[in-house]
């Protein structure tokens, strides 16, 4: 189903050819890479060449003026001194750890109560996935920043039954929440992954567990989690891979300053601050480094991990 | 398990399915005694209250932010209701002029964007698909492979020497740097939705084409191609949303006035305004959702299939 699926397969189909697929063996070199001219110009000059272009850069003083000096491990040793750094890894490891858990529980939940055949499927489907779709614009970013304002929609509401609301996003203490519940509002999408995976279950589990007389928490645990495991365990790394990239949301809502007092400065906002507001591009070069590093060790450790509770089927 | 959820035409139902007879109710159904369905209605009536009430939560800020546009500036820090006393269209006017250009302007520059961004997509990941799905070349395991890992690549490890590359060939404020890598498949999900959907496609078809005398080009144009539509137009609606949406990449590459896509003037408006005129701000806010709103009604069924299968949001 997945990407992430077809990456795992890869490394089971090789093996020794039989014949059939030794004759089987013509290759049309030619035409293939005439297909795939437009993507390989892409990887080399789009994808691959700036990756490497950046790790160059990341050893170097580059302010876009003056060329390149390589000062060597300098702008990680200026890393591990930055304190706003310190912090803003904090900001979005918070955001993740907390938003991403949240998120799926309740992407799972809903996607539960909307499996069993209920009338107007397709209604909530609809209603629950919009939010998906407009999560990442700067419209619903404004809608935020008023929402949680002082006097904005979630006081207003609040005081109708006598609560007093902070200004939510003007707090350093709450600016982060206001962040994560927006992310948390667009379970939609892995929601709609959720139900695909859960049609794939057979009833015959269910019905055979309810002969035996088992609970619906012990249908949950020793039928749904296991056989929806790999579900769970690519809504997770995709959602991990996204969530530590959110850019648009926290600019837009601390206008650009990571505040209140640096309490939604995400890494990748502190990095587009250093190479683009700065133009200290090589030090922005090795944060992007750093959090390609800290993506790649959380995928890796999910990948180890899910050997432990990912129940494959085949 | 779930490697039979391909996005074959026929395989819609597998997501949709609002017609089908839901297996999970028969053993209930069947044994019909009086007490039992009695009980099933409570726990689907209780069922429709969780969604009925986590719905409405989830839609008042939209519904809010939609009837608040209409309504004078002040009544937007006063009213958390939904009713709408008398219709104020004035938000509408201010928002669309209260830029550098007129609103319109924003949206065209988006639009043509929009529209590179989808041509290119189109083209360039479906020949790409085609070579993965149905060539045999030297190496191709490896280039699979390298595709399927950029899908996960985060842009930022990319975008300090991209940027310095597309600033000394002239291109910051222009398009080019935002429609240039679609021409060129850098959107790997879509090269990956495509190859799953070619393999959904019998290789009958291409073997009787092959036979009557059809070359890879003409196998691809006139074979393929048609079979795929579904997979072009999941491909095209997701292209819409996130390049209509795309702020990142705007913010970086735009900063002539002039230039500006809907997301960047918007932050732009949002930065000038300084809390005073939410009305307009949310106006156009609207303005700028309604797109993303009438693809999303229209393309439902392509975009639920299409995360379905590879898990794109």
């Amino acid at each position: 189903m997945s990407a992430l699926g077809e990456l795992s397969k890869m490394k089971r189909r090789t093996g020794p050819k039989s014949a059939a697929e030794k004759r089987d063996d013509r290759r049309d070199n030619k035409a293939a890479y005439i297909f795939l001219l437009p993507w390989l110009v892409g990887l080399l000059f789009i994808t691959v060449g700036p990756m490497l272009a950046s790790l160059y850069l990341s050893f170097t003083d580059y302010n876009l003026l003056q060329s390149p000096n390589w000062i060597g491990l300098d702008n990680f040793a200026r890393m591990l001194r930055d304190t706003r750094l310190h912090n803003s890894l904090g900001v979005t490891f918070t955001y993740v750890l907390v938003g991403v858990p949240i998120q799926l529980a309740i992407a799972l939940l809903i996607a539960m109560v909307l499996d069993r055949g209920i009338r107007g499927l397709p209604f909530y489907r609809s209603v629950f996935y919009l939010p998906s779709l407009l999560g990442g614009s700067v419209a619903i970013a404004i809608l935020w920043k008023q929402m949680f304002g002082t006097t904005g929609l979630v006081n207003q509401l609040l005081a109708m039954v006598g609560i007093h609301g902070p200004g939510w996003i003007s707090d350093p203490k709450t600016a982060l929440g206001s962040i994560i519940l927006l992310h948390v509002w667009t379970f939609g999408a892995p929601m709609i992954i959720f139900l695909a995976g859960l049609r794939q279950i057979p009833v015959m589990y269910y019905e055979a567990a309810d002969v035996d007389g088992a609970s619906r928490w012990q249908k949950f645990r020793n039928i749904t989690i296991p056989l929806l495991s790999p579900i769970i365990f690519f809504n997770l790394v995709l959602q991990i891979i996204g969530s530590f990239q959110s850019f648009t949301q926290a600019f837009i809502v601390s206008g650009g300053s990571g505040g209140p007092s640096d309490s939604t400065m995400f890494f990748t906002l502190y990095l587009y601050q250093k190479g683009f507001g700065q133009f200290d591009m090589g030090y922005a070069s090795a944060m992007a480094w750093v959090l390609l590093i800290i993506i790649g060790a959380f995928t890796a450790v999910n990948f180890i991990a899910s050997k432990f509770w990912v129940f494959y089927d085949d | 398990m779930t490697t039979n959820l391909q996005t074959l035409p026929g395989s819609s139902e597998n997501v949709e399915a609002p017609g089908t007879p839901k297996k999970h109710r028969t053993p209930r159904e069947s044994r019909g005694t009086l007490s039992f369905s009695r009980r099933a209605r409570t726990k689907a009536l209780g069922k429709h209250a969780v969604l009925i009430i986590t719905g409405a939560v989830m839609i008042y800020p939209l519904l809010w932010m939609l009837v608040s546009a209409m309504r004078p500036n002040d009544l937007i820090f006063k009213d958390p209701g939904l009713w709408l006393s008398h219709l104020d269209m004035s938000n509408y006017k201010n928002g669309w002029s209260a830029l550098t250009h007129p609103f319109g302007h924003y949206l065209l520059n988006s639009a043509i964007v929009v529209l590179g961004s989808i041509v290119g997509n189109l083209v360039s990941c479906s020949m790409a698909a085609y070579a993965f799905a149905r060539l045999k070349f030297t190496a191709s395991k490896l280039f699979f492979g390298i595709m399927l890992l950029t899908i996960m690549l985060p842009f930022h490890v990319v975008i300090v020497p991209q940027y310095v590359m597309f600033s000394q060939i002239g291109w910051v404020n222009t398009f080019w740097p935002l429609i240039v890598p679609k021409l060129l498949a850098t959107d790997a999900f879509f090269v990956f939705l495509m190859v799953q959907f070619i393999r959904g496609i019998p290789k009958d078809l291409d073997e009787a084409a092959r036979i009557d005398g059809a070359g890879h080009p003409r196998i691809f144009l006139r074979v393929i191609l048609p079979l795929m539509v579904p997979a072009l137009a999941t491909t095209t609606i997701f292209t819409f949303i996130w390049t209509w949406n795309d702020f990142f990449g705007a913010l970086i590459y735009l900063t002539d006035p002039d230039m500006f896509t809907v997301p960047v003037a918007l932050r732009a408006f949002v930065d000038s305004q300084a809390g005073t005129s939410w009305g307009s701000l949310f106006a156009m806010s609207i303005v700028s959702l309604a797109p993303v709103f009438l693809v999303f009604l229209f393309g439902q069924r392509y975009l639920i299939k299409g995360i379905a299968t590879t898990g794109i949001k």
